[in-house]
């Protein structure tokens, strides 16, 4: 209660300053609010901003955790110092402290500088334009750190924040008005600026630059190398995984990207809530699936021949395409951002489709960058305002006819 | 009486002086509050192509100064006799022909740059700011106020595209005209030496995009008068 009051009466100190909204965003993210609103027709609901980021960040956990044993466990299985996975999701290789030592090693700083960072940037702009500082942080924060790779660099991943923030948000007038899902925007920035730390088959896995730069010295160590499975396809390159390590997610990639089954139970925690939209989300599964039986059936047509740079990603059964790389990731928690997404029913199924499609498409062509759901739902998110607009006005002249068929 | 003071007023007007407040607003007002790329966001296209590097980006400048000082002129003086149905066709051969002269003479004295800007000089033609001011100026003004609005206009563009230039060349390829001032990204010395990596995507045409536009951000939101309303 000690610390309720002294927030309180820091609160009443600052009241109308210009430092207010910093000690408001304080005090309303450790405790309800004890004010209501005086004036206007309201509506009673238990379910606000700041429950519904809640509810994001709640099924985000496991994949973070699970991230962060993921980055140990692959560094020291590239190192050569424990086995494989040998007893499925439960193997005592895994779930090793060892493996969670390095993971809170690497992964909290990064969770640490995205937050930081980013509120610092919020209760800027909240100062200057006079507002409250909003939430929207709150999931944006979660979801950084769990989309870069491990060895991503603190500073780099701070200017990407404010650039991510600043451009791809707080332009536009903050949380709810942007045009881009701001996570995905501090993620295009860090790839486009760094592509270096960002692709290859060296960042994947935690030490692997190090390990370079040592053997580059003279030291006499193996190399590390983690390829993602997408960047061993794209080159055509053999790899040890297997479907259950896919999904599993005892795979290099991403921090918290890799595991397709807590994605999935993640998925279905936000479709049970009705927090993030089954219809993006079963679409976007619906498009890939399409594209990567199209793929298949040029492959299987033996319209292209086996020493083509795409075979080895088109050959890709078509349903393993949703269990490696990103995709489930970004489907789940990205896509299905509800301020950059389509609003209407009818244009999510469209929006989400199209997002399925458009990242099977990217991953199999690009030959640079293996991974195109990021992409997509940035293209996608660019054209959710027009396909909205198309699914309205549609229906209005469908009701139109209507009208104009009962007067007649 | 009335015809008499009438009179009196148009002889008075060439007395001007060369420099009067009215003539050095022309020159001085497109450098800030009016800035052709700023303000009337014009000529974005090749603000966005030759602004990767400083050098080039001066010799554009130079060049567009070059073009719309002596283009206003020409056209101010002819602007009496050009029919109007057939006013945009001058226009177009006085532009081209200044161009060609710089494109020329850039070819025979400085042709590593002239290869560096490839079709950009020749693109100048297609500037909206050029032809903007033709338009909207030379064709109404005497030659030496075309001639001020000509030189000033194009010192706004040039001011704005080595601005842009600035921050691309130094946070994207860590140099300043080719020097490197941030240290060498392969000996690791300087800046490299801590960890610090040129930023890709400052050289990419989005990020002039995104400079232009944080710098009418900055610009707007410090002359409120210059946000439009809606």
């Amino acid at each position: 209660m000690a610390l309720k009051d002294k927030l309180h009466k820091l609160k009443l100190k600052y009241k109308d300053t210009k430092m207010s909204a910093a000690y408001n965003a304080i005090h309303t993210f450790l405790y309800m609010p004890n004010e209501t609103t005086h004036s206007g027709a309201h509506i009673r609901a238990v379910d606000d901003l700041k429950r519904t980021m809640n509810t994001v960040i709640m099924s985000l956990i496991p994949c973070l955790i699970f991230g962060m044993f993921n980055a140990g466990y692959q560094h020291h299985l590239a190192a050569g110092e424990i086995q494989a996975v040998s007893n499925g999701f439960f193997s005592s290789e895994f779930w090793a402290i060892d493996n969670l030592v390095v993971g809170l090693w690497k992964v909290l700083p990064l969770v640490v500088v995205s937050y930081v960072v980013g509120l610092v940037v919020e209760i800027i702009f909240a100062t200057i334009k006079k507002h409250e500082v909003e939430e929207g942080y709150l999931v944006t924060g979660m979801l950084v750190p769990l989309i870069v790779p491990i060895d991503t660099p603190l500073w780099m991943l701070a200017v990407a924040v404010i650039f991510g923030v600043v451009i791809g948000k707080e332009v536009f007038g903050g949380t709810g008005m942007n045009i881009l899902n701001p996570a995905l925007t501090i993620r295009a920035f860090l790839f486009f600026a760094y592509p270096t730390w960002m692709s290859g088959d060296k960042v994947w896995v935690h030490g692997a630059v190090e390990r370079t730069n040592e053997i580059a010295e003279g030291a006499q160590l193996d190399a590390i190398s983690g390829e993602t499975v997408l960047g061993a396809l794209a080159q055509g390159k053999e790899f040890t995984y297997s479907v259950s390590d896919m999904f599993l997610g005892f795979i290099p990639g991403s921090v918290g990207e890799t595991s397709a089954i807590l994605i999935l139970l993640a998925g279905l925690f936000l479709i049970f809530t009705k927090i993030g939209s089954w219809r993006i989300m079963l679409s976007a599964t619906l498009g890939a699936l399409a594209m990567g039986l199209i793929f298949n059936g040029v492959v299987h047509a033996e319209w292209i021949s086996e020493s083509s740079k795409f075979y080895s990603l088109m050959s890709t059964e078509f349903w393993h395409h949703l269990i490696i790389g990103g995709f489930a990731f970004g489907v789940v928690f990205m896509a299905t951002d509800p301020v950059t997404a389509s609003q209407t029913n009818k244009g999510k199924w469209i929006y989400g489709f199209l997002i399925g499609f458009i990242s099977i498409l990217i991953r199999v062509f690009n030959p640079a960058y293996p991974e195109g759901v990021m992409l997509a739902i940035l293209l996608m998110n660019v054209f959710a305002p027009t396909i909205d607009h198309y699914v309205i006005q549609g229906n209005i002249k469908k009701r139109m006819k209507r009208l104009k068929l009962k007067t007649a | 009486m009335a015809e008499v003071t009438e009179e009196k007023v148009k002889v008075k007007e060439p007395k001007e002086p060369l420099f009067s407040k009215k003539n050095k607003k022309l020159l001085t007002d497109p450098l800030a509050d009016n800035n052709p790329i700023t303000i009337q966001v014009l000529g974005i296209c090749s603000a966005l192509a030759i602004t990767a590097q400083l050098k080039p980006s001066i010799v554009m400048a130079i060049s567009v100064i070059f073009v719309l000082g002596i283009g206003n002129v020409v056209i101010s003086l002819m602007r009496n006799i050009i029919p109007s149905k057939i006013r945009i066709i001058v226009q177009l051969v006085v532009v081209a022909a200044l161009v060609i002269i710089v494109d020329q003479v850039l070819k025979a004295f400085a042709y590593t740059l002239s290869k560096e800007l490839s079709v950009f000089i020749g693109l100048i033609i297609t500037n909206c700011i050029i032809m903007g001011r033709f338009e909207a100026f030379a064709l109404g003004n005497g030659p030496w106020k075309s001639f001020l609005d000509g030189i000033g206009n194009a010192a706004g563009y040039g001011v704005l595209l080595v601005i842009v230039a600035f921050f691309r060349e130094l946070l994207g390829s860590g140099t300043l005209f080719g020097v490197k001032v941030l240290g060498d990204p392969i000996e690791k010395t300087g800046l490299y030496a801590l960890g610090y990596e040129n930023n890709g995507f400052m050289v990419l045409a989005p990020m002039a995009l995104i400079t232009v536009g944080i710098i009418i951000w900055i610009q707007r939101s410090r002359n409120k008068a210059l946000i439009e309303d809606h």
